[in-house]
């Protein structure tokens, strides 16, 4: 149960990193481009290389990227794991949503009987 | 009475704004799915899962009506109760409502549904709901996830292995 609550604590911050568009810029090019240094990262930014520092801080406490502590650069790793947990959260929450609709389905196929027996159907026009 | 596998339910959640979208077709024109929302019978019918029993105690399916019902699982003698307002019922094209629930009652939510008309007499569904915070969105992704634990989808066991 503690090991639940930790995963979705985690997404949860995983979220609010993700809430800010230079973030997820910085995300985006990680994962097209593979690791990076900070100073790589800012330079397309109109940015201080400090203010993209921060960025990575936040998405690095979040789980999100990892630095490495040996290489002189501490290239900028994404932990592509978290993104994938953030999937599967929003997977599950899918399909409840899809469970409910399935449900649906079957109503509107009883609708249709229900109206074939009452009246003739004149097609989709409103 | 098939199951409609291609009619996939999608979810959006704008990364930056308060904000859930679930986006669905279904194999009926506007006109039938919307009377499945707006009709109680139906409604209550589609809602909750069979092992909850719905009861709609208020329900006025126009602009300016309200609605509530309560959801009950006698397995374990909860009851909880939904309520809000029908902003505006715009016949087989769109109805906005709010949302809340007896558990958060300072909690409203404001949810859009739009019924698009497609070719061979079907319909998508979007719908739109716009919460408090970004605090209450990830809550609401979140018990999805709680549901699933509870559930024991082994996916998600999968994955908790797998969590260090």
């Amino acid at each position: 149960m503690t090991r639940e609550i930790a995963v979705t604590d985690q997404l949860s911050r995983a979220f609010q990193a993700l809430a800010d568009p230079t973030r997820r810029d910085l995300v985006a090019r990680l994962a097209a481009d593979g690791d990076a240094s900070v100073g790589d990262l800012a330079a397309p930014y109109d940015v201080t290389v400090q203010a993209v520092s921060k960025h990575v801080k936040v998405l690095e406490e979040a789980g999100l990227v990892s630095r490495s502590r040996d290489a002189q650069r501490r290239p900028v790793h994404l932990e592509a794991e978290v993104l994938d947990l953030m999937t599967k959260w929003i997977e599950r929450y899918r399909q409840q949503a899809e469970e409910r609709f399935s449900r649906l389905d079957a109503v509107l196929a009883a609708m249709d009987e229900d109206q074939q027996d009452n009246e003739s159907e004149e097609g989709a026009a409103s | 009475m098939t199951t409609q596998h291609q009619n996939q339910t999608q979810i959006e959640a704008v990364p930056d704004l308060p904000v859930i979208r679930i986006i669905r077709e279904f194999e009926a024109p506007p006109e039938r799915v919307f009377r499945a929302f707006v009709d109680p019978e139906l409604f209550a019918q589609w809602c909750g899962p069979r092992s909850i029993d719905t009861r709609v105690e208020r329900w006025d399916a126009r602009t300016g009506g309200e609605w509530r019902y309560t959801a009950s699982r006698e397995a374990d003698d909860l009851t909880m109760g939904f309520w809000g307002s029908f902003h505006e019922v715009r016949p087989a094209e769109r109805i906005v409502q709010t949302w809340a629930f007896d558990g958060d009652p300072d909690g409203v939510s404001l949810e859009t549904m739009t019924f698009e008309e497609l070719d061979g007499g079907r319909c998508r569904v979007t719908s739109q709901s716009v919460v408090e915070s970004m605090e209450i969105r990830d809550q609401m992704l979140r018990s999805g996830m709680e549901t699933g634990v509870r559930e024991g989808y082994e996916q998600l066991d999968e994955l908790l292995e797998g969590e260090r």
